[in-house]
């Protein structure tokens, strides 16, 4: 894992040695969606939250950089800020509603409330509406703004420390418990321990982390749109998760990789790059029950623990 | 006053076009506890069936009759050759395989018959329209809202009052002790697949003809087919007709009647704004609020733990 | 351990092989952009099919250059659309860029177009932002700002003298503005305006409630597969025959195929159509057929015309690109005859072109195809170049 971690932070040596921005951009927007999945795994691997929703908190991320860049906001930080603690804002209440409901409808609530955020942000014609909206300034960080460099190196370091810290959490008291709620909700509850604001915070973080996959995203492109927000891209988010191996905490990030390099080798290949990624796909959950990361990865590494994703109720 | 009988109309008919597709997935879903998401796949397919057939032979029955025979088919196969895998596999990796089967369909559809829609029609016999409430109401609606009662009786006939309903009901609650009793559940796990599958080709090789016949077709829909089943209540044919309604009536009532209602009391630009939005999402708060008080649908089946 | 770590080789060595720069050539590289994937890959298939045509029809090459044309998809998705474009100037290192089929991935491709000073040729989407406010020398447009098709159609209703006009488009940005672009020319007050959800399949209740409201004609904007279920649906309301029906993008050589003589009498305004006479139109309209099995729809007119422009303004320069505002200049002058007839480029780089309205009828092989029936719009220039700073 570490020997891929640092291949990521050495990208940008590798463009100046190609001597083209292009790699930067590439793999600029692979670990946005890294960061997205990883986040996501919080709730879906660890805590089996099948959340089709978590696109939206991508959005919100990007639309903080771009209102507050339109609104006269332009500081990094602020706008980072006020992605964190909009996202909360909303997550907390939502995912509190969601969480009184399990399994399918959990998933269809997810989905209904991110329609419900896509179809405001399309209406929202002064911020560009489904068109969306160009960042002419981008997220102000002193001398650094704008530097593409700075820009992927702040992500590759955003990542190192979310693995860092969903690893830590996951060992912790807090995530045993929420480990225990993914086999059985009763019999967390049974013993004593409510398990709501565990599997709510849990939500809430992750959130957060598709937050700031999704500050980094507009800051790469200078531009936000609802279709970030897009249930599809929800589900691309659970493929990476479940493709990488959706009961470790590196696990997404190799699938958002790989998914995202595969997409990228096949589409120089041919138009009909869907006639190959599909069955690969399929391949991958019938043989690899561990997901991508759980072939590559040394079995000594492997947590303990089976399937890629544990029962669900 | 007809004017709102004439929507009403719309939103049943509307609801039963939901039922034939709400059918098929609930079986599999609630039976065999299978998500689905190919389910959209089967349902374009049979319109692309039943469209090649029509270019070839001008009969729109014939074209109907292939695509359910032909995806009935193409379902058996496909869980006899391998997806039966995932029967036993947790929903995630169900979602994950069968995405994976989406986007290889949606492919291949593309291949075969290019990006642009293909040429379907109603049959000349059924194209007229008939003056109902003194409205023109399109008479292929009715052979839509006939096709979906004779299918919603002929399923219930099937599952209340066939041995076969009642091998499916049994081995809905519980597995292994029709095994056990031994009954082949592979195949009857087979046939009910197929069966989903059968229905979800109908459901094109009807629909088709007043939609467009495109690739992707049935991405779109499935939410929307998603949202009945689970207000109906996941594995309940009943629940998949009442809540195919019920969707049906919200939806159409509610895109036609919310923007009306919200020009009456804001200023048209809004109201023209708004109005869609809340609309859109008229189904989803409807869902809401059925799962607050219906976790399991309205009409759950029960089922034993374990 | 060996075999993990010839796996990680193996990873590496693709990767490097995605991000390695090709080397340059002789030859001018253009950079095709559109949606080639999802529902809506005809239109990007059209513009890549019109513009192949046109460098096969300029003697297989432009301006006296060899071409050599990377094709890229956007897949409808704006990060992906921003990405194709960036591996397209950074990676490909290509000398020109055209196509774009929507109007939302044109708006984000707009910023790294211009920041990386790349000369682009737009064949499909001219979002409105881009002919005012944000207009870039660099940009130049051979199809229309995207109001223009629903102005022409406005402005049919008025010289039509219709009193009570009704009008329908899916709840989107597209369909907001090409309402709006139908209300500039057509002055007299809606007697209804309803917006549809997106991709909404059954529009039998709104065609109940239109007919209600008695109108005299309908306009509606549904393109693609909406317009396929929206013109069936109307077919079989048996309200086609009882209220024209004025649309934009909705009987168009992607769905018209698809919809056949259920369309018959459908009026539909655009710049150019399949039976226009000029001799430009009528080689590429029959060399179309013959290669690609079908007629040709506007957007492969679209893309045809770029491909003539972009060999004229070659010409001019010699077959260099790299002195840029010579290019522009050349550009700027159009000096080739279009297969639209009237054509030059106004200040904002969006064309001055005359609007016509076609309808659904049958052709001289009894295909369905589009016939001219009017031209109300002559000469016509966008809204919004008055809010561009270019002169």
């Amino acid at each position: 894992m570490v020997l891929i971690l640092a291949a990521f932070a050495l990208v940008p040596l590798y463009c100046w040695w190609v001597d083209s921005v292009y790699p930067l951009t590439l793999f600029g927007r692979i670990l946005v969606f890294a960061l997205a999945a990883l986040g996501l795994n919080l709730a879906l691997g660890f805590g089996g939250m099948v959340s089709l929703g978590h696109a939206m908190y991508i959005g919100f991320g990007a639309y903080a950089v771009g209102i507050g860049s339109a609104l006269g906001m332009e500081s990094g930080v602020l706008q980072l800020l006020l992605a964190l603690i909009a996202t909360a804002l909303i997550a907390a209440p939502l995912g509190w509603i969601a969480l009184r409901t399990q399994g399918i409808a959990f998933i269809m609530i997810t989905l209904a409330f991110a329609q419900l955020f896509y179809d405001v942000f399309i209406s929202l014609r002064m911020f560009g509406g489904d068109d969306g909206m160009t960042i002419q300034k981008l997220s102000a960080w002193g001398p650094l703004t704008g530097n593409k460099v700075a820009i992927y190196l702040s992500l590759v370091a955003a990542l190192v420390l979310a693995i860092w810290g969903i690893a830590r959490t996951v060992q912790s008291r807090f995530g045993l418990v929420l480990r225990a709620t993914m086999v059985s909700e009763r019999r967390v509850n049974a013993v004593g321990t409510p398990s709501l604001p565990y599997r709510l915070v849990a939500y809430v973080i992750s959130a957060e982390l598709c937050a700031v996959a999704g500050y980094f995203l507009a800051n790469l492109t200078s531009f936000v749109s609802p279709a970030y927000m897009a249930w599809t891209l929800s589900g691309e988010l659970i493929v990476m998760a479940l493709l990488g191996g959706s009961a470790t905490v590196f696990g997404p990030v190799v699938g958002a990789v790989a998914l995202l390099l595969l997409e990228e080798g096949l589409k120089a290949f041919t138009e009909r790059w869907a006639l190959i990624l599909g069955p690969i796909i399929v391949l991958i959950v019938v043989f690899l029950r561990q997901g991508l990361w759980g072939l590559l990865s040394d079995p000594s590494e492997k947590p303990s623990g089976g399937s890629s994703g544990g029962s669900h109720g | 006053m007809s004017l709102f009988i004439a929507q009403l109309l719309n939103g049943l008919q509307f609801g039963i076009l939901l039922f034939l597709l709400a059918a098929g997935l609930t079986l599999v879903f609630g039976i065999m506890s299978f998500i689905n998401l190919a389910h959209g796949v089967l349902y374009m397919l049979g319109a692309y069936f039943a469209a090649a057939t029509f270019a070839l032979t001008q009969s729109f029955l014939l074209g109907v009759v292939v695509a359910t025979a032909g995806v009935f088919l193409v379902a058996a196969a496909a869980d006899r050759l391998g997806l039966s895998v995932l029967h036993k596999r947790d929903h995630l990796d169900q979602v994950l395989a069968t995405f994976g089967i989406v986007i290889f369909c949606n492919e291949l559809v593309r291949w075969i018959w290019g990006n642009a829609p293909v040429f379907m029609d109603t049959p000349a016999a059924l194209s007229d329209s008939l003056d109902i409430f003194g409205f023109i109401y399109p008479a292929y609606r009715l052979v839509i809202l006939g096709a979906g009662l004779i299918i919603a009786v002929g399923l219930y006939w099937l599952i209340e009052r066939t041995r076969i309903g009642m091998l499916i009901r049994a081995g809905a609650s519980n597995r292994v002790m029709v095994s056990a009793l031994g009954v082949n559940i592979g195949w009857l796990n087979v046939f009910i697949f197929a069966l989903g599958g059968g229905l979800a080709g109908l459901a094109g090789a009807l629909i088709g003809p007043i939609t467009s016949v495109q690739p992707g077709m049935g991405d779109g829909i499935l939410i929307l087919t998603l949202v009945v089943i689970v207000i109906g209540g996941i594995g309940s044919i009943r629940g998949a007709f009442l809540g195919a309604l019920i969707v049906g009536l919200v939806d159409t009532l509610g895109r036609i009647y919310l923007p009306t209602l919200l020009r009456s009391v804001a200023d048209p630009s809004v109201a023209n704004a708004v109005g869609p939005a809340l609309a859109s999402i008229g189904v989803y708060l409807l869902m809401a609020v059925v799962l607050a008080f219906k976790p399991d649908g309205l009409f759950p089946v029960r089922r034993r733990q374990g | 351990m060996i075999q993990r770590t010839l796996r990680l080789a193996g990873l590496a060595t693709a990767l490097a092989a995605l991000t390695i720069s090709t080397q340059a050539t002789a030859q001018l590289k253009i950079g095709f952009m559109a949606t080639m994937s999802g529902p809506a890959a005809t239109l990007g298939q059209d513009q890549y099919d019109g513009f192949m045509l046109g460098i096969e029809h300029s003697g297989g090459k432009l301006g006296g250059q060899q071409i050599t044309v990377i094709k890229e998809d956007d897949q409808l998705k704006v990060d992906v659309g921003v990405q194709a474009i960036q591996k397209l100037i950074e990676k490909d290192k290509v000398d020109l860029i055209t196509g774009v089929t929507f109007s939302n991935v044109m708006m984000a491709v707009a910023k790294p177009l211009a920041d990386a000073n790349m000369i682009f040729i737009g064949s499909n989407a001219g979002p409105g932002p881009l002919a005012g406010p944000q207009c870039n020398q660099n940009f130049f447009f051979t199809s229309w700002q995207n109001d223009a098709q629903s102005e022409v159609m406005g402005k049919f209703a008025a010289d039509k003298g219709y009193k009570r006009v009704y009008v329908m488009a899916p709840n989107y940005q597209a369909g907001k503005d090409f309402v709006s672009g139908f209300k500039r020319f057509y002055p007299t007050p809606l007697v209804g305006e309803v917006y549809t959800q997106l991709n909404q399949p059954d529009y039998s209740a709104e065609i109940v409630q239109m007919m209600a409201a008695k109108p005299d004609a309908l306009y509606v904007f549904y393109p693609g597969g909406m317009g396929v279920a929206f013109v069936r649906q109307m077919r079989q309301a048996g309200a086609l025959g009882k209220v024209p029906l004025l649309s934009t993008s909705t009987t168009d050589g992607s769905t018209l195929p698809a919809l056949k003589e259920t369309a018959l009498g459908v009026l539909s305004g655009t710049f150019w159509g399949p039976d226009f006479d000029n001799p430009v139109s009528q080689k590429f309209v029959a060399d179309f057929r013959a290669k690609y099995k079908r007629i040709p729809s506007q957007y492969a007119a679209q893309a045809y015309d770029a491909a003539l422009l972009l060999d004229s303004a070659l010409k001019k320069t010699g077959g260099k690109v790299a002195d840029k505002a010579a290019l522009r200049a050349a550009l700027r002058q159009a000096d080739f005859k279009s297969l639209r007839g009237d054509f030059k480029i106004n200040t904002n780089g969006f064309p001055i072109q005359s609007m016509h309205v076609f309808e659904v009828a049958k052709d001289s092989t009894g295909e369905v195809s589009l016939k001219t029936i009017a031209t109300p719009l002559k000469a016509h220039a966008d809204a919004y170049v008055s809010q561009c700073s270019l002169k």
